[in-house]
Order: C-alpha cells, then structure tokens, then sequence
C-alpha cells in the first residue's frame, strides 16, 4: 500500500500538474489576466447566468405543418387536373378532416386522374410508404390522405429548414458565438450569449416573415365580412397593428397570389414622396414572372400585402409590375421596417416558432454572481482548512494541499473536456470542497483507531487506507448514480452541478486517497516517526 | 501538537436505545410533511408553474418600491404577484404564475413576460432589467415529470447497489432512510413556502448523495463488527459501529457545513435556495443514518450470518471442486 516507486511517483504528479495546468487558462479569464496567446488555452466555458445572455427554447406545431401540406396539395391536386389533357373537371371539394376529398365530374376518368395525381405523391421513409394515400370511394370520390410518415418527414424538414433560418437571423444581429440545436422533434433552442436587447432577439425569431400578395375578393360583401363569412374560395384576412387597416377584416381570393419564398432581396428604404419607412423586395426571376402575369390580368384590381396573417396594406395595382421589385408600406418605423428586412432576407419561417421557455441574465448579475460565489468558495475553503489542520496536524495539512490541488484539477478537466461552468456549478465547487475531504476524514479516523489498538506507525496507516477505502468507493459511485441521473434529467444550469460533482467525485478520491497516500509514505520513509499525532 | 477532538474518545453512547421513540417521531414526520405537501401544496417557481420570473434593480432609488409594483402588476389581471427582496435593496424579484386555464397555450407565459416588464418600464424609467425567465405550461409540465423521474430513479438504482454490495436489508433501510430524508426536505419546503424549482431537485439528489455517504460508512462499519464479533447482540453491534464512525460522522458533517454557510449568507442570491436546501439536508441526512438506517436493521434481521456463506453454498462449492454435478 505505502510504497511509491520513483516512476509512480512521476507519473502521478505528472497527470496532476498537467490537468493543473489545464486550469490555468480558466483561472487567468476568470481573474481577468491576459492569457499569452501563443500558448493553447482550453478553457471552461461560462454559463448564460454567469456570462449573461439569453436562452431560448422555440417550438413548432405540427397541425401546423399539416395543414399547409394540406393546403400545398389542394392547390397541387387543382392545378395538376386542370392542366391535364383533357381537362379533368371536380367538384365538392373539402379539406376537413386532414385530407382532400372530391368529386370527379365524369366517372370515367377516375384512372385519368389517379394518373395525373400519383406523381404528385412522393415517397416517404424507409418502408416504401408515400406521403399521400390516394383512395377513391363510391366510384368517383377521391380521397387523399396524408401518412404520419410523410407529416414526419415534413416536419422534419420543416425544422430543418426553420432551423437554418434562425441561424441567418440571428448572425444578422452580430452576436458573437450563438449556439442554435434542434431539440426532439419540433424544438429549437437556442443560446445567445452577452446580448444587449433579449426582446429584440425574441421579436426577431417569433416573426415568421410569411409574406403573401393576395387579390383582393371584390365580391365579398360589407354584412358577410362583417359576420365572419367568406365567399367560397375566399378568406378573411385581419389588418395588422400600426397599419391603415388595423382593427378591420379584408376578404381576399385564397389562391392565385404570390408567396414570399420567391424573394431574393429585402431592404429597409423610405418611400420617396411620405419619406415613411418602408421595405423594398426584390423578387427571382420565377417570382418576377408570375408576378407580371398576376399583375398584367389585374390592372386597377386591388391586392393585398399580407405578413404572417395579417394585412399591412393593400394597393391598387396601377399598371403590370414587370421588374420583379415591390415596396412594402404598413405603418413602421424604421427599427420594424428593418428588423421585417432582415427576417424577409433570411427567409421566411416555414412554420411559426412559439417561444417556450426563456432565461435572460444581465452581465452585471453573471458578473456579480462570479464574484460572490468566488468569495463565499475562497472563506468556506479556508474554514475547511483551519479545521482540518486544527484536528489532524500534519496529515490535515496533506489533506488540504489535495483539496486545492483537487479544484484545480476539477476545473482543468472541465476545461479539457470543453464543459460549461454555471452558478448551480460554484454551488457544486463549494460542495465538494466540504465533501472532498471526507475521504481524508475516514482514512485518518481509521490510523486513529488502529493506532489505539496498538498498531505501530507502519501497519496503522496502511490499515487505515485499506479498511477506509472500501466505504469510500461506495459512498463515491453511490454519489455517482446520483450525479448522472441528474445529468441525465437535469436540464440547463442544474446540469453544471451535477457535471462538477461527477468530476469532483473522480477527482476527490485521486487527490484525496491516492496523493495523500504518496505523501505520507514519503514522509513516513524519510522522517521514520515511532509515534504520530492524527 | 494537541490536536482538536471534537468527538471524546471511545464514546458509548446508547443510540438504539430510544430507536422505538425516534422511529414513531420520525414515522409522524414522515406523515406530516406528506400531509403539508398535499394541503400547503409546494410553492413551485416558474420553473414547475409556468409563468415568469423577473429581477429587476431600481438604479434610482435607495429601496425597491415594493407595494406600488404590487398593486401595478397585479391590476394587470394575472392574479397576485409575488415580489421579494433581491440581494439589494433596491433590487426585486418578480414572479407572475401562469393563470388557470393557461397551461396549454404556448405563447401565454411570453405574452404575461412582455406585458409585466413593460408595465414596470413605463412607471419606472430607471429600471434595470437584469433576468428574466419565462416557462411555459408545456415546458413547466415537462420539468416536473423529468423532477420525478431523477428522484425515482436516483433513490431506486442507488438502493440496488447498496443490495448488490451488501445485503437486502441493506438496500431496503437505506432506500427508507434515502425516503426520510426527501419526505422531510419536501415538507421543509411546504410548511415554509419556499420557492421550489428545479435547483431544489438537484439539491435533493445532493442530499441524497451524502446522506447516503452516511449511512454507508455506518454500514460499512457494521459489516464489518457482524464478521469480527460473532457473539454480539445486534443491537449492541449496531450502537458500537454507529459509535466508532460517530467521529468521523460529526467532522465531515462540520466540513460540509461550514463550506456551505458561507455560500448561503455571501454567495449569489439565486443560489440561497439550493444551498439552504443542502444545509437543512446535511442535518435531517445525517440524522436519518444513524437513526432511520441502522436500526431498521434489526427489524428487518440482520444478524451475524447474513455475511457468511450459507452451509448449502459451501457444499455446493466443495462438490464442485471435487467435479460432482
């Protein structure tokens, strides 16, 4: 048990310095010296409640994703029937339920039409399944239904892609280091650190940016809008806050507009003659086409600008817009028009992004939680010291070296493993510096009562390891399960406790046993005391 | 050197000799903090409500103006705030629960979240917002069944390793003492109203963790007597164990708590809730080892044999050895 070859002495004081200096890095950040950067600097990571910055968990809906499928389709499904030759004429058309059902006009081209809608049906997952089951039901009724497996795979594609679009709005903001991951199906969380305006942020990535040019239905009367009924093929649209048309409802035709996602360019700008903030866009080439169509058949009609379900204004279409660019008016200031600019730019949200949890802390709070909870760690770690050497003398003196030998090495190997330090982590410093020496505590109550039954110096401390060292390993794994199972469950800041304690637990029985044994047989080989005081 | 003895030598003191009273008193605890946690209920915090929690400082003034920001935030119609001293005294927190009724709209604990800070912006100009956390139902829900499942599980595979290296006694007294001293945290935490978030789930598992350290180096030492003296009577073994570790006991209880006093009166505000939970939990765990798990030892009858190999074992082994089936 005592004896320490020369090559395990190095190599345990080589482990040890090396993870030391790990920290080193670490502990110049913290205490703000200047790290040479000629040197490499692994360094553990601050969390958002100490660094400051925000936190943010957004969720998608799936229903959601399931009706614009919905939609896609049934615009799809008409544009394919009445293109194909002949002309295959429907009626009776529904979307409720989740599905498509109609009504072939003409029994006889049920096979024409199951022809013409197939390839609208793509596969979807490993099994072979389409995305759309199409069934026809009393001879000439078609049904199209969609499979979970085509609704999983949009959605996954869905958060994909609004994924991406989160990342292009926020590196719009110039932040430094945000870290955006998909959560589980429908979630994305994202972590923006030292953020001077959080709401700015939140308003960025709740708006979806859909960005619809609707005709307006002129046919719509006043008394129907008024009750909340649409014409057929129509749908009412409420006019935005802050624009001309807030607080009334516009009827516009459900299809035949143009979507946003044919947008190439955004820019915050200021309408010529009003000088009011306004967003010029600019279409692609696909975009700019039928837009000219659109707008060549419709000279002196009226359309709608609608944003995210809601009118923002809508002009008179005063001759064919052929160039493929458009100035969006509805009542913003210049830090709406822009913050619209960025969000049309980066692309429109292919769903809408609810935000579901959200911690902000200020860098004046980090910074003044650091300093407390560096204080309160230094005065706690020193009342453990006094005590220690106050009990056991000269081996309360090893065991304290081991402790602060054991921080550093807790903080070097979070830094190695690249891990991140929160307020619930200090918490964890403190705690295993009282715990840590327990170990300590056990080993030399035991040499205490070996050395009562008479043992001499040798055979005491070397008892006193071995007996002691069992309750120590189980009280550590048993801490252990603990620990992971908090990691496992934890969420966020708790997760940092939980990581400390896991590498203070590995870290306390290597300083807390292993050196201390080494010293002691040092001194024990070298001084040959007959007596000792524990 | 004389060194510092908190702890006398060879110390007799008969703990099991009231364990039938500390038992019924610990059984009517046990019984009353689950009584206060289905009456009082438990003051979640956003983290298990939903809602929102804001800390704001008032860099103008010299005191938060407390009651006007109560009747401020309460006409906005999310019911009665809860608004406390923060560190400072001009620093508050504010914490607005999700509505009844609001628990599945996702947007809702935002929507009160924006609504509360502007409303507290627009009377008080010089505000600094320094945090803010907003959880919705969904989230809330989601963090209180992931709550359980840690301690469940937790207090479940720690129970199994304690079989797995001693004895099923063993796991089952500890698994009970583990069960005393969440059972008792928890009904700290109603009879008190103190906040309870999700820090206090990882505070929970931490006392968990030590009381659990507790009671192994009692059982530990208790194996090891019941292998040594044969003869003795249980309940002489166990007092003479929980007497030869009572040293150690007291003097690493010591090191954990005056680590921890310091951060409970000068570290972070945001921590004093995790570290009060851990410093009542060092006092109610370490109770819980020499009084919960040790002595239901005898009941559950632990004797001498239990560490010796059964005669069926030694006949089976020797047969084996000499290659019979």
């Amino acid at each position: 048990m005592l004896e320490f070859p020369l090559s395990r002495r190095i190599y345990l004081w080589g482990f040890t310095l090396l993870l030391i200096a790990c920290a080193l890095p670490s502990l110049a950040s913290l205490s703000n010296v200047r790290w040479p950067s000629a040197l490499p600097e692994p360094t553990v990571n601050l969390g958002l409640d100490l660094a400051g910055g925000s936190h943010i968990l957004l969720e998608a809906e799936r229903a959601q994703v399931a009706r614009q499928r919905l939609e896609t389709m049934e615009e799809a499904v008409r544009d394919a029937l009445r293109d194909a030759e002949p002309r295959i004429r429907i009626g009776d058309v529904s979307t409720a339920g989740n599905r498509i059902s109609f009504l072939l006009e003409d029994p006889g081209q049920v096979d024409a039409a199951r022809d013409t809608l197939e390839p609208l049906t793509q596969g979807a997952g490993l099994t072979g399944q389409r995305d759309w089951n199409i069934e026809v039901v009393d001879g000439s009724r078609f049904v199209l239904t969609q499979t979970e497996a085509g609704l999983d795979l949009a959605v996954t594609n869905a958060m994909d892609s609004a994924t991406e679009v989160v990342r292009r709005r926020i590196d719009s903001l110039g932040t430094r280091e945000p870290t955006i991951i998909r959560q589980g199906d429908t979630r994305i969380v994202v972590q923006v650190p030292g953020l001077d305006d959080p709401e700015a942020l939140k308003e960025l990535l709740g708006q979806t940016a859909e960005l619809e040019f609707k005709m307006l239905d002129t046919q719509a009367l006043p008394a129907d809008i008024e009750q909340g009924i649409a014409n057929p093929g129509s749908e009412l649209v409420p006019g935005a806050p802050g624009s001309d048309y807030q607080g009334t409802v516009i009827a516009v035709k459900r299809l035949g507009g143009l979507r946003g996602d044919s947008l190439t360019d955004a820019q915050q700008s200021f309408d010529s003659q009003t000088n009011e903030p306004v967003v010029n866009i600019t279409l692609d080439s696909q975009g700019a086409a039928r837009w000219a169509r659109i707008t060549t058949e419709n000279v002196g009609q009226r359309f709608a600008i609608i944003l995210d379900g809601e009118v923002l204004s809508a002009p008179s279409i005063r001759e064919p817009i052929l160039g493929g660019t458009s100035q969006i008016s509805g009542g913003f200031t210049v830090e709406t028009a822009n913050n619209l600019a960025i969000s049309l730019r980066s692309g429109a949200l292919p769903v809408d992004l609810t935000v579901i949890e959200e911690r902000t802390v200020g860098p004046d709070l980090g910074a003044d939680s650091i300093r407390a909870g560096i204080l309160a760690m230094s005065i706690g770690s020193l009342l453990v010291v006094v005590l220690m050497i106050a009990t056991y003398g000269r081996f309360g003196v090893y065991a304290c070296v081991a402790l602060v030998l054991n921080v550093l090495m807790i903080l070097g190997i979070m830094a190695v493993m690249n891990t991140t330090l929160t307020l619930p982590g200090i918490a964890g410093f403190v705690l295993t510096i009282g715990a840590a020496v327990d170990a300590n505590v056990l080993i030399y109550e035991r040499i205490r009562e070996e050395r009562k039954k008479g043992r001499r110096v040798i055979a005491a401390v070397e008892n006193g390891y071995r007996e002691a060292s069992r309750a120590i390993y189980d009280a550590n794994i048993t801490n252990f399960i603990a620990g992971v199972l908090l990691f496992l469950f934890g969420s966020g800041p708790v997760r940092g406790f939980a990581v400390v304690l896991i590498i203070g637990l590995f870290t306390s029985v290597f300083t807390g046993v292993t050196l201390t044994r080494m010293w002691v047989a040092g001194w024990l080989r070298k001084a040959r005391p007959t007596d000792i005081t524990v | 050197m004389r060194l510092l003895k908190l702890v006398p030598e060879d110390t007799n003191i008969k703990f099991l000799k009231w364990r039938v009273p500390f038992y019924v008193v610990s059984m009517l605890l046990i019984a009353a903090s689950w009584a206060l946690v289905f009456t009082q209920g438990l003051n979640y915090g956003v983290d298990f409500a939903g809602g929102q929690e804001v800390r704001v400082t008032f860099t103008d003034r010299e005191e938060a103006p407390i009651a006007s920001l109560r009747e401020q935030i309460g006409s906005l119609g999310f019911g009665e705030p809860t608004i406390q001293r923060f560190g400072d005294p001009n620093s508050v927190s504010i914490r607005v629960r999700l509505p009844e009724g609001a628990e599945d709209e996702p947007g809702a604990a935002t929507e009160i979240g924006n609504q509360v800070v502007s409303a507290i912006q627009s009377e008080f100009p010089n505000v600094r917002q320094d945090a803010n956390e907003t959880v919705s139902g969904k989230v809330a829900g989601e963090f209180r069944q992931t709550a359980l499942m840690a301690l469940l599980f937790a207090m479940l595979a720690i129970a199994i390793y304690i079989w797995i290296r001693f004895e099923w006694q063993f796991g089952v007294g500890a698994l009970f003492a583990l069960f005393h001293d969440v059972s008792l945290t928890l009904g700290m935490f109603a009879l008190f109203q103190l906040e309870f978030s999700l820090q206090i789930i990882a505070a929970i598992l931490a006392i968990i963790g030590y009381s659990l350290n507790d009671t192994i180096v009692v059982y530990d030492r208790i194996r090891e007597n019941l292998k040594k003296y044969r003869k003795m009577e249980v309940p002489e073994l166990l007092d003479l164990s929980v007497n030869e570790t009572l040293a150690r006991t007291v003097m690493t209880s010591l090191t954990l708590l005056v680590a921890l006093v310091p951060l409970l009166f000068l570290g972070p505000a945001s921590l004093f809730g995790l570290t009060a939970a851990i410093t009542l939990g060092i006092f109610v765990g370490t109770y819980s080892s020499v009084y919960m798990a040790a002595p239901i030892l005898i009941w559950l009858g632990v004797n001498s044999d239990s560490f010796v190999p059964t005669e069926s074992v030694v006949e089976k082994q020797e047969k084996k050895a000499r290659g019979e089936t």
